[in-house]
């Protein structure tokens, strides 16, 4: 069975406050049943999520973000080397990085960041956070339900990225 | 022990923060006290326990309980899943679980074992090992692994993929999975996953027994190095199997001095505390385990891979136990006795997981319907497992209503809490003591304390999180230097 085109990715702890952020929105999407479309989910990224990277034709990782404009940031991700390997927790760019070491140049990707405050261990989600989410929600099903081209628009502007 | 815990006058003395450690999970700092000529006089791992468990278990109804648990941490949440398990088994009355319950739980509990041990090797520690600790950080990173040894990262890719199906397969899901419940499990393997996981083993059997020849090759070319670097005797303490053999999944309680004099032997678990209690000390977010019978200054410990390995009496599968009495004989014992034998034992470990599954995939008890035994309900429970970092303790009270109303858990990094101070002043004197500091000279720090694959906390992951800082300050807390590594 051929893979989906599209690949999302959330990653977060659901436990710990904010962090949820990012399975709360699969699990959202998942109601949805977006066609074309596989949702992923897991507490960090890995170097196995390089081989899921495989025959898409666009990836998008979505995780709480302590910096991101609020609601969200929609960025490119770049293969590139950082010291995120090093930890258990590796970044977008690092899995795109591996990619590259075993296939060559990895799909577009792009990074969902959703603003996220507070992260302590049996917390709900942030009244904030909550708000943002609806937010990169309704932002996100839109684009996916616009043709293919929709997200490569963001990887060559990104300085155009939404902020919702 | 010795006595680089506390300085006679730490006011007197410049201060050195490494923090948090870089390729180990969570939050570490390692603060080093030099006097004016820059001889170390003082060095602690401070470790942020991860927080908040209490209450995130407290008032659950029990058979939530091996699902929530995974929540506690990313890295290693198949342990407490299992551990969990077990406790609940003892709460339920179950304690014969059936043929297919106990050998789908080590099926899992291998494949989490195969698939953390290659990450760690592959990933976090084949940088070093492969390029030298004072290396050229530029060079010294898993790109610079893929362009010197190509097969190397990948075989670390896929055999971490692998152990993740079989964790897929017998915990139901990819992550968060419900495979094991109270009592037994709830899944099992049938005829299709079973094939499709034995399709690939035979192949990472062979990856894995290479692992262990790259370790061994490693020693040999470093051979003085590695002996030396970090070296400190400690007791050891883990689980055993009755007849003597390693035993990850159950056992009873061995501990054997430094000298490898047997301490205890064959201990039932359900009363651990009899054997080991817990110190706290001011300055450290961690409590430090000892065995009892030794007090808390003689009695810390070592456990993981280096433990289990030297202090078992044989491994029970052919390839894994033949590179086991190898690595006890090379050089006189000197490996077995190194912190950096951690690294070889943690790959002979991987090649057992290996074998494991082989040996579990051919038995027809995994497709067998007979998954669940009850008994009488009990109010205390205790898990203990030999999780890939070391021994794992879950302990639960559960009153008449089916909730949880106390826990306590200690976890493997703690167990090894005292013995990861230990290396870290050992390398601090070998390395830094009389010298100016570098980024290569502190990363000997850190390698002493990546040898025992710790996870320091069940930390967030949000980006953002976590940039890698050392600060120089003098005697009156001034910034002399600092030291940023980027965050992702």
């Amino acid at each position: 069975m051929n893979p989906s085109p599209t690949l999302i990715i959330g990653i977060g702890n659901p436990s710990r406050g904010d962090d949820a952020l990012g399975p709360l929105l699969i699990e959202r999407l998942e109601a949805l049943q977006l066609p074309d479309v596989e949702l992923l989910t897991d507490f960090q990224l890995q170097v196995e999520f390089a081989l899921d990277l495989q025959h898409r034709q666009q990836v998008i990782f979505i995780d709480a973000s302590l910096n991101a404009t609020a609601p969200f940031t929609f960025t490119p991700a770049i293969a590139e080397q950082d010291n995120s390997y090093s930890s258990h927790a590796l970044s977008p760019g690092a899995v795109l990085h591996h990619y590259q070491m075993l296939y060559g140049k990895p799909p577009p990707a792009f990074v969902l960041a959703i603003r996220g405050e507070a992260f302590e261990l049996g917390e709900e989600l942030s009244p904030d956070a909550a708000t943002n989410l609806a937010a990169a929600q309704a932002w996100l099903v839109e684009q996916l339900t616009l043709d293919a081209d929709s997200f490569s628009a963001y990887a060559n502007a990104a300085a155009d990225t939404p902020t919702g | 022990m010795n006595n680089l815990e506390t300085a006679s006058h730490p006011e007197t003395l410049r201060r050195v923060a490494i923090e948090p450690l870089s390729r180990v999970e969570g939050h570490g700092k390692v603060t080093l006290l030099l006097d004016e000529d820059d001889h170390v006089q003082q060095v602690r791992l401070h470790i942020v326990e991860f927080r908040g468990f209490e209450k995130f278990i407290q008032g659950r109804p029990y058979w939530e309980i091996p699902v929530m648990v995974q929540r506690l941490c990313g890295i290693c949440p198949v342990s407490h899943h299992l551990a969990a398990s077990k406790a609940l088994d003892q709460i339920v009355g179950a304690h014969h679980l059936t043929p297919a319950a106990d050998k789908l739980r080590r099926l899992m509990h291998y494949g989490q074992m195969l698939q953390s041990h290659a990450l760690h090797f592959f990933h976090l520690s084949s940088p070093d090992l492969l390029f030298g600790f004072g290396s050229d950080m530029a060079k010294r990173n898993i790109v610079g692994v893929a362009a010197a040894y190509p097969e190397v990262a990948r075989q670390g890719i896929l055999l971490r993929k692998y152990g993740q199906e079989v964790i897929r397969h017998t915990a139901g899901k990819r992550v968060h999975g419900t495979g094991s419940i109270p009592g037994g499990v709830n899944k099992n393997l049938s005829l299709a996953e079973r094939d499709e996981l034995l399709k690939d083993i035979y192949q990472m059997i062979g990856w894995a027994r290479s692992a262990v020849h790259l370790t061994r090759q490693l020693f040999e070319q470093n051979l003085a190095e590695y002996n030396a670097f970090g070296r400190f005797p400690a007791h050891t303490f883990s689980l055993i199997r009755a007849d003597g053999a390693m035993d990850l999944y159950h056992g009873g309680l061995r501990a054997r001095d430094m000298d490898g004099k047997t301490i205890f032997d064959h201990i039932n678990y359900n009363h651990y505390w009899e054997q080991i209690s817990e110190e706290v000390k001011s300055w450290s977010y961690m409590k430090f385990p000892f065995l009892r019978s030794l007090g808390p200054e003689h009695g810390w410990y070592r456990v993981g891979p280096l433990a289990r390995v030297v202090q078992c009496d044989f491994i029970p599968t052919p390839l894994a136990d033949k590179e086991r009495q190898e690595f006890i004989a090379f050089d006189a014992g000197n490996p077995a006795g190194s912190t950096l034998g951690y690294h070889w034992a943690r790959m002979i470990e991987m090649l057992h997981a290996a074998e494991m599954i082989k040996e579990l995939l051919h038995d027809a008890d995994l497709q067998s319907n007979e998954q669940v035994v009850t008994g009488e309900r009990q109010e205390i429970g205790v898990g203990m497992i030999e999780a890939p970092r070391g021994t794992l303790i879950h302990h639960y009270h559960v009153d008449e209503n089916d909730q949880v109303i106390r826990a306590n858990l200690i976890v493997s990094t703690t167990h090894n809490n005292q013995a990861m101070n230990e290396a870290v002043r050992k390398v601090a004197m070998q390395y830094l003591d009389g010298r100016k500091l570098t980024e290569g000279l502190l990363n000997h720090i850190e390698v002493a304390v990546r040898a025992f694959d710790p996870c320091l906390s069940c930390a967030t992951h949000a980006l953002g999180k976590m940039p890698l800082q050392v600060e120089l300050l003098d005697a009156e807390g001034r910034q002399i230097d600092r030291l940023v590594r980027n965050a992702p």
